[in-house]
């Protein structure tokens, strides 16, 4: 029973980075009609913007220490971040430390910026190109954007860890009352959870209860009408891309101290955040975020001993079966819309 | 009306024999001309580096590339020398035989497929007499096959399961880099001490051909020692979150995690596996533990504070106190500003002991070299006394235990050297099981 309760909070957790990455994914899809296949890319560039940061909080001043060598027997250079040397070395420890949080002032603006310049720079001009150049144009973009930061950041994964204050687990058997120590869990896996889940109804929100957010819906489901009621729907589906574009970028930093960024990252999310999508419907949000959660929790389990011994080999395809028997028994998707996708 | 002389079966005749007497000479003469592949014909010698320049594992690539490019200079006698002045040496720094050595190199990509491509265009259209490189097991084996049909010498990079010297050995391929068995005989003794002999170890291991030999060398040296295997679980090479895989770890009675993962999996586990509380469990009254058989320095920094005080083992380390370490650090330091890593150093090591064995030799000729390296006995290379054994054409050597430092006081000295194995302790017989099925066959220089 114990190990089922912690893979099915295990399997939120994953689901909950796949919801958001789908979310994005499905927004740009619903909105603009775009195939964007660029989208993992946008996540990677999220979880590198924890690392700029990083980084940035980590610019030292250097100092000759005589007393200690460097590994060709000279003089160690000693690297002190400024830091500790303005706010003092307990306080300037915790800011550096604090390093993935506050990658968010950076994302956010980072990412919406990216955002901005990818559609009106390349998308704009595939609005009305059949999917199949959409998926050319943005998959090439990805490839493009991968190797750049392979270039400047190079291959290795770039380790980010969390705040010092959320090391360790918490242990939730206790809470369930079982024995101590039978179901824990890592604190930063909650907080991502949590965070995913404020971000989510945050763009729900959005959605439903501002005028924009009506005005995009409208949009999404006749952009000729909304067009023709004299409303700029274009300026708005800008917005829009930029939005989702924050969403992955967001998602990415805040995934840094669970996956070490690298520059292939995005590729790895960008085929499951695609079956995601499907199994939960093409421009259906919601079914974007429901399939997010049931791949997440079916993954989980298929990933138990006891049912790899059953099945060998079905943590690899699981994710993959679902898909087929979802298509199968509903071929629109968990909550797919008639009319979506469909000539 | 005048009749032709010439008649159906004159012509045939006479073609037949036109034909024979213009393909005769040059049967003779490619045989003169070229008496193996590739054989050298100018003022130069080409030698081929095939490393991982994109993929996971191109930083990797990228330091064994420097090293090549050092090694090359040494033998051309450009630079300090670096270890050609520890390490007694036929070469006497004019090249090859009198022959200046140039490269080129090939992107393996760390894919089978593309690396026998890119080795393939190196050997036909670039000339390559020698190949070296590479940062996978499975990259190995494709490209030494490849190596053994066309008549080349192939000094294996960094290449760790048992198989490239075992099942899938082969007369034309060479391998330093140590194996996973020996990472499990030197561990072993190491781990023993560190955490007793009563323990119980869970292993996940990365599903493919180097995660499956790590496995079944690390159990059984561990199983040696008294510790029981709890379970076996393979994960997907293309796994990045292990949580799933981990988190039944927790309730398993396991007491000790062996990670049989390399690269990016064993980055992303390992912190995972910390992130998860599991270096702060108690099980059995006993401190759980992490051990990562096999280290590399490049990853190591990627997995940063995650493998403080965790067990492992190299085939070399930069922090070795010896003259041949000493030498190739400063060469390397002093032009790249950062120390060499293991993979590194095993590819500066092989093109410097190929370039050698043909200087003894006397000749490119791939048998010739293979009968060189054969049993060949050294020392000056950083490793102590090395010993390259005819019978599969292992190199046997002392063998490094590392330990993640717990205390590190700049980027490099992430790793600590816990023990130097003795090689006594780390050889095997060349039919041990572990090894066995494989066939070195006959030396193939492509004539």
């Amino acid at each position: 029973m114990d190990d089922i309760i912690l893979q099915f909070i295990n399997g939120l957790d994953k689901g909950s980075a796949y919801a958001l990455i789908a979310l994005g994914l499905t927004l740009i899809f619903g909105t603009l009609g775009v195939v964007n296949f660029a989208h993992g890319m946008l996540f990677m560039l999220g979880a590198f913007c924890a690392v700029v940061m990083q980084r940035i909080l980590n610019i030292s001043a250097v100092t000759i220490d005589e007393t200690q060598k460097d590994f060709l027997g000279r003089p160690l250079e000693v690297k002190t971040p400024y830091a500790e040397l303005w706010f003092g070395p307990e306080i300037g420890q915790v800011i550096v430390n604090w390093s993935v949080p506050l990658s968010l002032l950076l994302a956010v603006p980072f990412m919406a910026l990216v955002g901005w310049v990818m559609e009106r720079g390349i998308i704009k001009h595939f609005y009305k190109r059949p999917h199949a150049d959409q998926i050319l144009a943005t998959f090439g973009l990805a490839i493009v954007i991968q190797e750049i930061m392979k270039e400047i950041f190079g291959a290795n994964p770039i380790p980010v860890p969390a705040p010092q204050s959320f090391a360790g687990s918490l242990d939730f058997g206790v809470l369930l009352g079982f024995d101590p120590n039978v179901i824990v869990y890592p604190y930063w896996r909650l907080i991502y959870f949590l965070f995913s889940s404020v971000i989510l109804l945050a763009v729900f929100a959005f959605l439903r209860y501002t005028t924009f957010g009506m005005v995009v819906r409208a949009g999404m489901a006749d952009r000729e009408t909304v067009g023709l009621l004299g409303i700029n729907i274009d300026r708005r589906f800008t917005i829009m891309f930029a939005i989702a574009a924050i969403v992955a970028g967001v998602a990415g930093a805040m995934y840094a101290p669970i996956n070490s960024p690298n520059y292939h990252m995005g590729m790895d999310f960008l085929v499951l955040s695609f079956v995601v999508v499907v199994v939960g419907g093409m421009g259906s949000l919601a079914g974007a975020v429901l399939a997010g959660y049931l791949l997440g929790v079916l993954e989980s389990f298929a990933s138990m001993n006891t049912v790899k011994d059953a099945l060998p080999g079905i943590d690899q395809v699981i994710i993959y079966l679902t898909a087929i028997v979802v298509l199968l028994v509903r071929p629109r998707g968990l909550l797919g819309r008639r009319g979506v996708m469909e000539d | 009306m005048s009749r032709s002389r010439f008649t159906r079966r004159g012509v045939l005749k006479s073609g037949a024999v036109a034909g024979a007497g213009v393909a005769l000479p040059t049967i003779f003469t490619a045989g003169s001309a070229s008496a193996f592949t590739n054989e050298p014909t100018g003022a130069t010698v080409t030698f081929g580096f095939n490393v991982p320049q994109s993929g996971p594992y191109a930083d990797e690539g990228m330091d064994e590339l420097r090293a090549q490019q050092l090694a090359v200079e040494h033998i051309n006698g450009e630079g300090d020398g670096g270890m050609l002045n520890t390490f007694k040496s036929a070469l006497d720094g004019s090249g090859v035989l009198g022959k200046k050595v140039v490269y080129v190199t090939g992107d393996t990509q760390t894919k089978s497929d593309a690396a026998r491509a890119s080795a393939k265009s190196m050997i036909e259209k670039d000339g390559a007499i020698m190949i070296n490189g590479g940062s996978s097991s499975g990259v190995a084996v494709a490209v030494q096959s490849l190596c053994q049909e066309a008549g080349i010498i192939f000094m294996a990079g960094l290449t760790h399961s048992n198989d490239t010297t075992g099942k899938d050995r082969k007369a034309n391929g060479f391998r330093h880099f140590f194996n996973a068995y020996m990472s499990g005989a030197a561990l072993a003794p190491v781990l023993a001490k560190a955490y007793g002999t009563d323990r119980r170890a869970y292993h996940l291991t990365a599903d493919y051909n180097w995660g499956w030999t790590q496995e079944e060398s690390i159990r059984a040296a561990t199983e040696a020692l008294g510790w029981e295997t709890v379970e076996t679980v393979r994960t997907p090479l293309s796994t990045t979150d292990f949580s799933s895989y981990i988190a039944p770890v927790l309730n398993s009675g396991a007491d000790v995690l062996i990670l049989n993962h390399y690269g990016g999996n064993m980055v992303n586990s390992i912190n995972q596996a910390v992130q998860f509380g599991l270096r702060d469990k108690v099980v059995n009254g006993k401190n759980f533990e992490i051990v990562v058989p096999l280290y590399s320095e490049l990853m190591a920094e990627g997995a940063g504070e995650a493998i403080k005080g965790v067990y492992g083992s190299m085939n070399w380390n930069w922090q070795l106190d010896n003259p041949g370490t000493k030498a190739f650090v400063k060469s390397f330091g002093e032009k790249y500003g950062r120390p060499p890593s293991n993979s590194a150093h095993t590819c500066y090591v092989q093109t410097l002991l190929y370039a050698d064995a043909v200087a003894r030799a006397g000749s490119f000729n791939p048998c010739a070299v293979v009968e060189a390296l054969e049993d060949f006995e050294f020392d000056g290379m950083g490793n102590g006394p090395t010993l390259y054994r005819g019978a599969d054409h292992q190199c046997f050597k002392d063998v490094l235990v590392m330990k993640g430092n717990e205390n590190p006081t700049n980027q490099f000295d992430i790793l600590e050297i816990v023990e130097l194995t003795p090689r006594a302790q780390v050889e095997y017989a060349p039919d041990h099981p572990m090894f066995a099925g494989g066939d070195l066959g006959k030396c193939n220089s492509g004539a």
